[in-house]
């Protein structure tokens, strides 16, 4: 113990010792870096290209700069070793020192899992004692109930529809719902939300029709992106919701671009971005929240850990803590959440926007949820996972769950719940009805939007398929001709 | 090997010392230019077209090195227009070849600064701003450091605007990369890969050939409505110099520039091989009486069909030349295109002096190049057909 208690003692001098020293260090560094930004001895037109000093990347090539850098290592080292500091400022961060060979993370250092949050149990009966910072209240518990249910409904039929050949492509969003709509229900509407895909959700909640997503599934004039997208990359301006495409995680990156742009322009708002957790795999993701954290983007990275990437289990997926072991590495705050807790969820968007706001900075929600759909209607996904485990989850269905929270509250009722369901079906059914109608672009179509203005060379294809057209209609396959 | 000093004279020509064999090729193919800028008002090197130049007089220019012209046209750009961003890896100490030089102290952190070491981040990052109504000025280090970042110039930034029906757009973002041979470049600091981008519906692709191009074009490419990469032709950063305007001045995507006027070949390039063409130009007349007229293609896509096809219509025969590989380079496109527009005109088939198709090469890089002995040579063989 006296030892320890010396050493403490000791430590503590030498400790100061060194942050004297280390910010002598550090100012001399500062000053040779202001040289460095005010730029005067570089800004010369007779100097020649950096290339020429080193074609080797990535190393600083001025020759000054290096004066800097060489002056840094060289008194951190005299310092460290003079009073054996417990802890030194490298350039990256001030990092303790241990004198036990200990590796963390992976199979040698188990760590329990974060824990999830949840409010609601799966029964939809209130934790007790639950956080719950920001409540729902009535009209916002029925506007998310009724979205959801609605979204469901309209899964239903679209999927159905798709199966029967009306048009070519679906993908729903079973056992995601909470996710979906809670989350956009603790967005404002000035929030720009970017997404992967199974997240039309979000645009029904703010007011997108039925008839602009089937317009859109049919490729008509009338629906977004004029027939060029594949069925459910829906976008909408009005909406602030980015169009959707298909490559994976490439909107990640962009809403952080967004989010800072937002920020320069001094709006109160955030970007949300969702992707799933196969998309988390891809390098934008890792390029996005590092971009974000250290430029102090505003943006809610939203990821819906539903178990599976089409026929690839999570487990195939990462080793590590799911998603959101990922955020605190790149010096985010990240939180779980019970995907299905519409309620958790809700409040889990709503603290990390606020905190998105009030620090600018990024925050991560991984929401845990479960696939209960096929990826797509290009996929059956019994051929790589059992019934049994799809039953026990869809057992689990989200809306059940916020439908028995509402019903306690005396929010609800069977009559309530009839009637909706009766008349967002007849809503999906006219909408469909009406959309399979739609007139399709004209040709012309084809070929504006490329770019701002047309270009020669797209004026004469555009002439050259107008003509081919006219001499072959059959080609037109129902699209006008103008 | 460094460069020595710098000497200006009065037509406003600087030209660095001799170092290496590679370097002092460039300086004797600029020397030859300079020569002639000096001794001829009518060919070479035309003014700037005055039209696109308003209020901008002889009077109103400074010699200016490519360097320095770009740096001008970020100054201009981010003064103009508050929405406009500047950034990417080293951009906020100025640049690895100080292209970005002053704009921090200028406009502060929040537009000018540094971002993570990923391409993909870079761009996506630039996307996403643009989206928003900014008006983001990307770096890539070297274009050969591009390919982390194609996904997102192909699939997203090219196809923003189509695919939302004209509803959203990223037009407001340029992407700036330095190309080409340098010297001592080796497969990671040489190439050119231009043709990758003109294949691409949705992006415009710009290649300036010196510093008053590249002032005039970047700012045109700032203020272009589409996403646009811009390919500096790093060679000449520091090597050539010439009279730039000072104030703001933009210079037409889309349009081709006549550097030369001749009868007897159209020799067609862009970006630093545009000064090899000059000086084959002037081997090839000097030595056989071959009259080039020689086109500096400046934007690739959309390129200046029309320029081509007049000249190629008046000489019968066309020649075109770039750094990048041959198979699948631009160069096929604008044979191609030609071949056809001009079947009945043409006297010898239209040829191409290119890169080889190999990865770009260390120290066989004096024979990769297409060099001016090359083109001549092929202009011989050309007007002999």
């Amino acid at each position: 113990m006296l030892r320890r208690g010396l050493c403490i003692r000791a430590r503590k001098k030498l400790l100061q010792d060194a942050r004297t020293l280390q910010e002598r260090v550090m100012s001399s560094v500062w000053t040779s870096t202001s040289q460095m930004l005010s730029g005067d001895q570089y800004n010369d037109a007779h100097s020649p290209p950096c290339i020429s000093h080193s074609p080797i990347r990535r190393f600083r090539t001025v020759s000054a700069s290096s004066s800097a850098s060489e002056e840094a290592p060289k008194q951190t080292t005299v310092s460290t070793a003079r009073n054996e500091s417990n802890s030194i400022d490298f350039p990256g961060g001030r990092v303790p020192f241990t004198d036990r060979l200990c590796f963390i993370g992976g199979a040698l250092s188990p760590s329990q899992p974060a824990s999830c949050y949840r409010t609601l149990d799966s029964t939809g009966a209130c934790i007790e004692d639950a956080e719950v910072p920001h409540d729902i209240n009535e009209n916002l518990a029925l506007r998310i109930y009724d979205t959801m249910v609605k979204l469901q409904t309209m899964d239903v039929i679209f999927y159905e529809a798709q199966r029967q050949g009306r048009f070519s492509f679906f993908m729903t969003s079973n056992g995601e719902e909470a996710t979906i709509i809670g989350s956009a229900a603790a967005l404002s509407d000035e929030d720009h939300i970017f997404s992967q895909y199974r997240e039309h959700g979000a645009l029904l909640y703010r007011g997108f029709s039925f008839l602009d997503m089937a317009h859109q599934c049919f490729g008509n004039m009338r629906g977004h992106g004029k027939g060029r997208q594949m069925p459910i990359h829906y976008g909408s301006k009005v909406h602030n919701f980015q169009t959707v495409s298909a490559p994976l995680a490439t909107q990640l990156p962009h809403a952080v671009g967004a989010a800072y742009a937002l920020k320069l322009q001094g709006q109160k708002a955030v970007t949300a971005v969702y992707f799933g957790e196969g998309a988390a795999s891809e390098g934008d993701f890792h390029a996005a929240l590092n971009f974000a954290a250290t430029l102090s983007a505003p943006v809610l990275f939203i990821c819906r850990n539903n178990g599976w990437a089409i026929s690839t289990p999570a487990t195939e997926q990462y080793k590590g803590d799911g998603i959101v072991g990922r955020g605190p590495s790149y010096g985010i705050p990240s939180v779980r959440v019970d995907g299905g807790d519409v309620r958790a969820v809700y409040n889990a968007t709503a603290e990390a926007r606020r905190i998105a706001l009030e620090h600018t900075c990024p925050v991560l929600i991984e929401a845990m949820s479960y696939r209960s759909g096929h990826h797509s209607t290009s996929d059956d996904s019994s051929r790589y996972r059992t019934a049994e485990e799809m039953g026990v989850w869809r057992a689990r269905d989200p809306a059940t769950r916020f439908h028995n929270f509402i019903v306690g509250r005396g929010w609800w009722d069977a009559d309530r719940e009839r009637q909706l369901r009766v008349d967002s079906r007849k809503q999906v059914v006219d909408a469909l009805t009406e959309a399979q109608k739609g007139v399709k672009p004209p040709l012309s179509e084809l070929f504006t939007d490329v770019y701002a203005d047309m270009p020669w060379h797209l004026r004469e294809q555009a002439a050259e398929a107008q003509a081919h057209a006219e001499r072959h209609p059959d080609s037109l396959h129902g699209i006008p001709l103008e | 090997m460094k460069a020595a000093g710098t000497q200006p004279f009065s037509g406003g020509n600087v030209f660095t010392a001799p170092a290496s064999q590679c370097e002092s090729d460039i300086i004797r193919r600029n020397s030859h230019l300079a020569l002639k800028l000096a001794r001829a008002s009518t060919s070479s090197a035309q003014p700037l077209d005055t039209k696109s130049v308003p209020g901008v007089s002889a009077a109103d220019t400074k010699p200016t090195n490519f360097c320095s012209a770009v740096n001008d046209a970020l100054h201009i750009a981010l003064e103009q227009n508050p929405r406009a961003l500047c950034f990417g890896e080293d951009v906020g100490f100025g640049g690895v070849f100080r292209c970005t030089v002053g704009l921090f102290d200028r406009f502060g952190r929040d537009r000018v600064f540094n971002t993570p070491l990923s391409e993909q981040g870079i761009v996506g990052f630039g996307i996403g701003a643009a989206a928003m109504g900014a008006t983001p000025v990307a770096e890539i280090q070297f274009a050969d450091y591009i390919f982390p970042a194609i996904d997102q110039i192909v699939n997203e930034a090219a196809k923003y605007r189509y695919r939302s029906g004209g509803d959203f757009h990223c037009g407001g973002l340029t992407v700036r990369a330095p190309y080409g041979a340098v010297g001592h470049g080796g497969h990671y600091h040489s190439q050119s890969p231009e043709a990758f981008f003109t294949h691409v519906p949705g992006i415009k692709v710009v290649v300036p050939s010196g510093p008053k191009e590249a002032k005039g074009l970047l700012l045109a490419s700032i203020a272009d409505p589409d996403p646009v990469i811009f390919f500096e032709a790093k060679m000449l950063y520091r090597t050539v110099v010439e009279d730039v305007p000072t104030g703001s001045y933009t210079i037409p995507l889309g349009q081709a520039r006549i550097v030369r006027t001749g009868g007897d070949i159209t020799l067609v390039g862009w970006g630093q091989q545009v000064a090899v063409l000059e000086r084959a130009a002037a081997m090839v007349q000097e030595e056989d009486g071959i009259e080039c007229e020689v086109i500096d293609l400046r934007t690739l896509m959309p390129w200046d069909r029309d320029t081509v096809e007049a000249s190629v219509n008046k000489t019968g025969r066309l020649l075109v030349s770039h750094e990048a590989p041959v198979t699948s380079g631009f160069g096929a496109e604008v044979v191609a295109a030609i071949s056809r527009r001009c079947f009945l005109r043409l006297e010898a088939p239209p040829t191409r002096v290119c890169g080889y198709d190999t990865p770009f090469p260390l120290v066989f890089e004096p024979l990769y190049v297409p060099s001016a002995q090359r083109v001549a040579d092929a202009i011989r063989d050309s007007c002999r057909f």
